[in-house]
């Protein structure tokens, strides 16, 4: 076992180290040039690498633009991460046929155990699609004549998918209009989901066509989407719609409510917990009471006796309108005046959420991020 | 229905914030009752069968006449009685209050009128009960006092009303050697001020209460027997030296003479936990003085024990003025200590408590009355609400809420 691992071990410590480099680089846009087995279209950067000495360490500060990968260098880069892997699973002692990258990332937080706080600095190993930047293939053929037919207005990939939305556009009204003239057109009202989804950023968008678009060529490419999807479309459109939408979680739908429930006398309580800064507190609420509030045991005017704290326990209730109606016992610990009564404020907030209907949760939530 | 629409409405309103010009028409539309113009809101379709001014005040002026009809209703006191009965021992809140309204209101309470009937029906020839008023902070145990101070001064007692017993174990400048005993030590500036506002209190009594004894105050200057208390008291407010030994004398006397019956005398004692607790007072040589090595609290000690009859004892434990007492303390028990307690071992003791929803009520629409609550939402129910639950119908609290609204 030693021989291989010895060698699998240089290869995966290189592949690590290119790949720690690399990410980075990624992310600062610099580039420093790295061992052999880089090729470059272009004839300048071949002549340089002929002069410069051997492999990583000095920083060329000449070649500080973006240089691009090859195909043939990803595919490389992709047999020999294949490889790796399946070193890797055997070192572990796994199957290499079912290695998953969760395996992976596992076995190299074993095998690197790294302290530092940046995240991204530590050692990772990931497929190259992952790890070098998205590069375009190269535009033009042989005889120096580009492929795309519109590779002259310098963002052919934005440009052919105006045009392909457009296109469809087209052909759903002119399907309209086929409907209206045969008479069996009926308006039927679009309902979309507005929380669920929304249309990807600026960013996104560049990051998938691999081109840089301005914020007037975003703007102009989200109307023709929003007006493709008012009209009445059918599977395919919604598909072609649905790439460029990413759904965002609703936050209150993460929180799960919990239903009443009922103790011995058949009166109605619920509970929750809050946190702020160090401060626990667990908070009971009852369903019908006088609006005491009992904190570990003492009443909270003697509990709070600044009425600032007071009035942090005061704006669940006071924002449903539901000021006498309730009794609260509570425990707390931890943190100051000011944070106990921020976390009892809010474990008071989730256990009213029990009495009270979904959309008044979702309203109250945004009112407070609001507030 | 018109739940939902209230609600909506109230939905409307946090939106807007404080827009509650627009709502009371809509309001006013739902309910359908005439309101008066000084918008006394009440919603949920209640009419309130009786005005405003007949909850909150009461036209009985005589404590003697308070009854449990009257409970939650203030009032009035005339400014010259505040000044005959009152010199000192009022609250200094409530003194800014009376200056601001221009007028006098206690509000009659539980508590109170159960001391009332209790002193109502003492038999005199028993020894003095003694009754101890206690509760948590800002309840109104000092205004409770008052109260029954005031019914005395209408039934011509005698009061020895003692404002704040805390004040004479604290903050004291001018600490002299007693001169009656050597190991004591006298507070000149206290008792003297304490003398005068006591000649105002019960000016009529003092010329009829005659001294049995000779007190000499110095070479020069000594009171016969038989002299009237006037002139011992006279000697105390103008020989400040000797006003610590006046006021013993006085309370002295007192309780020599009320056992025969001319008067019937109150001692009322606010901040009685003041006279076992310890004291900040330090001799010249750094070390700390026990409140029995004052004069003035070696008197008064004498004075709280029930070994005389004619009258009666009124006092309140307070954690307000207190030295080293936790903030949460207010039982007896916990604030006089063991030796105070077993002092005043057989006592009555009387809770006061915070507001009832009624008294609360009737609080609020005496602010209101006076202009005092200036806030738009101070009419409606969601500010009253509101008031309730930042104060939990705690009297001080509420009082310093309203301060500022």
């Amino acid at each position: 076992m030693a021989a291989p691992c010895v060698s699998c071990g240089a290869a995966a410590s290189y592949r690590l180290f290119l790949a720690g480099r690399v990410s980075f680089a990624r992310e600062q846009g610099l580039w420093k040039a790295a061992a052999a087995g880089l090729q470059t279209g272009t004839r300048c950067q071949i002549l340089r690498l002929k002069h410069s000495p051997a492999v990583t360490t000095k920083k060329n500060v000449a070649a500080l633009r973006r240089e691009s990968y090859t195909v043939d260098f990803i595919k490389k880069q992709i047999e020999e991460f294949n490889i790796g892997k399946r070193h890797l699973a055997n070192m572990m002692g796994e199957d290499p046929e079912t290695f998953t990258q969760e395996d992976i990332d596992r076995a190299i937080t074993y095998l690197f155990p790294s302290g530092l706080f940046e995240k991204r600095a530590r050692p990772i190993m990931k497929h190259p699609e992952e790890i070098f930047p998205k590069q375009r293939a190269i535009q033009w053929g042989e005889d120096g004549r580009p492929f795309h037919f519109l590779f002259y207005t310098g963002k052919q990939s934005y440009y052919s998918l105006m045009h392909e939305a457009y296109g469809k556009v087209l052909h759903v009204e002119e399907r309209q209009d086929q409907l209206r003239a045969k008479g069996l057109f009926s308006e039927k009202p679009k309902t979309k989901d507005p929380i669920g989804s929304r249309w990807l950023i600026k960013e996104e968008l560049e990051e998938m066509l691999v081109e840089k678009l301005s914020d007037q060529d975003y703007a102009q490419f989200i109307r023709l989407l929003e007006r493709l999807s008012a009209l009445p479309c059918d599977a395919a459109e919604e598909e072609f719609v649905g790439r460029f939408r990413r759904t965002v979680t609703v936050q209150s739908k993460k929180h799960l409510i919990e239903p009443l429930q009922y103790d011995e006398q058949g009166m109605a309580f619920s509970t929750g917990r809050g946190k702020r800064k160090t401060a626990n507190a667990e908070a009971v609420v009852h369903g019908h009471g006088s609006g005491k509030i009992e904190i570990n045991g003492v009443d909270y005017l003697l509990y709070f006796p600044v009425t600032q704290d007071r009035e942090q326990l005061m704006f669940p209730f006071h924002f449903l309108d539901r000021l006498g109606k309730h009794d609260v016992t509570c425990t707390v610990s931890g943190g100051g005046r000011s944070s106990q009564a921020g976390a009892i404020r809010l474990a008071v907030a989730r256990a009213l959420c029990s009495f009270i209907t979904e959309d008044e949760v979702e309203w109250m939530r945004q009112e407070q991020t609001e507030a | 229905m018109l739940k939902g629409m209230t609600r909506l409405v109230s939905r409307v309103h946090k939106m807007q914030k404080l827009r509650i010009r627009k709502l009371d028409p809509g309001r006013f539309l739902h309910s359908g009752t005439q309101a008066p113009q000084c918008l006394v809101a009440h919603l949920d379709n209640q009419v309130p069968t009786e005005s405003p001014r007949a909850i909150s005040r009461t036209l009985e002026n005589d404590p003697a006449k308070h009854g449990e009809q009257h409970v939650g209703q203030h009032y009035n006191i005339s400014i010259q009685e505040l000044k005959t009965v009152f010199p000192h021992g009022l609250p200094p809140r409530f003194v800014m209050q009376v200056k601001t309204f221009n007028e006098a209101c206690l509000m009659v309470r539980k508590p109170a009128l159960e001391l009332l009937h209790y002193l109502k029906n003492t038999n005199f020839a028993h020894p003095a009960v003694r009754y101890v008023l206690y509760g948590e902070k800002g309840t109104g145990k000092t205004l409770s006092l008052c109260h029954i101070i005031h019914f005395c001064a209408k039934q011509d007692w005698l009061i020895l009303h003692i404002p704040d017993a805390h004040l004479w174990v604290k903050n004291c400048r001018d600490l002299l050697q007693s001169t009656y005993n050597k190991q004591r030590f006298d507070q000149p500036l206290e008792a003297s001020v304490w003398l005068k506002n006591f000649k105002t209190a019960n000016e009529r009594f003092l010329s009829q209460i005659k001294v049995q004894d000779k007190y000499v105050w110095n070479k020069r200057e000594s009171t016969e027997k038989g002299s009237p208390l006037a002139e011992v008291v006279e000697q105390g407010i103008m020989r400040v030296r000797n006003a610590t030994d006046a006021v013993g004398i006085v309370l002295k006397e007192l309780k020599r003479q009320s056992s025969l019956g001319i008067f019937r005398l109150l001692v009322a004692v606010d901040g009685v936990n003041a006279l076992w607790g310890r004291t900040t007072l330090k001799r010249e040589d750094k070390s700390l003085i026990a409140p029995e090595e004052l004069a003035l609290i070696y008197n008064l000690r004498k004075m709280v024990k029930n070994d005389w009859q004619g009258g009666a004892i009124v006092l309140t434990v307070s954690q307000t003025g207190s030295l080293f007492k936790p903030r949460k303390a207010y039982l007896p028990q916990e604030l006089l200590g063991k030796e105070g307690f077993d002092t005043l071992d057989p006592f009555i003791p009387i809770l006061v408590s915070n507001y009832n929803p009624k008294e609360f009520e009737a609080c609020i629409q005496y602010y209101l009355e006076n202009s005092w609550l200036q806030h738009e939402k101070a009419h409606t129910e969601e500010g009253k609400k509101e008031l309730l639950f930042l104060s939990n119908r705690n009297p001080g609290l509420l009082e310093r809420l309203c301060a500022y609204l």
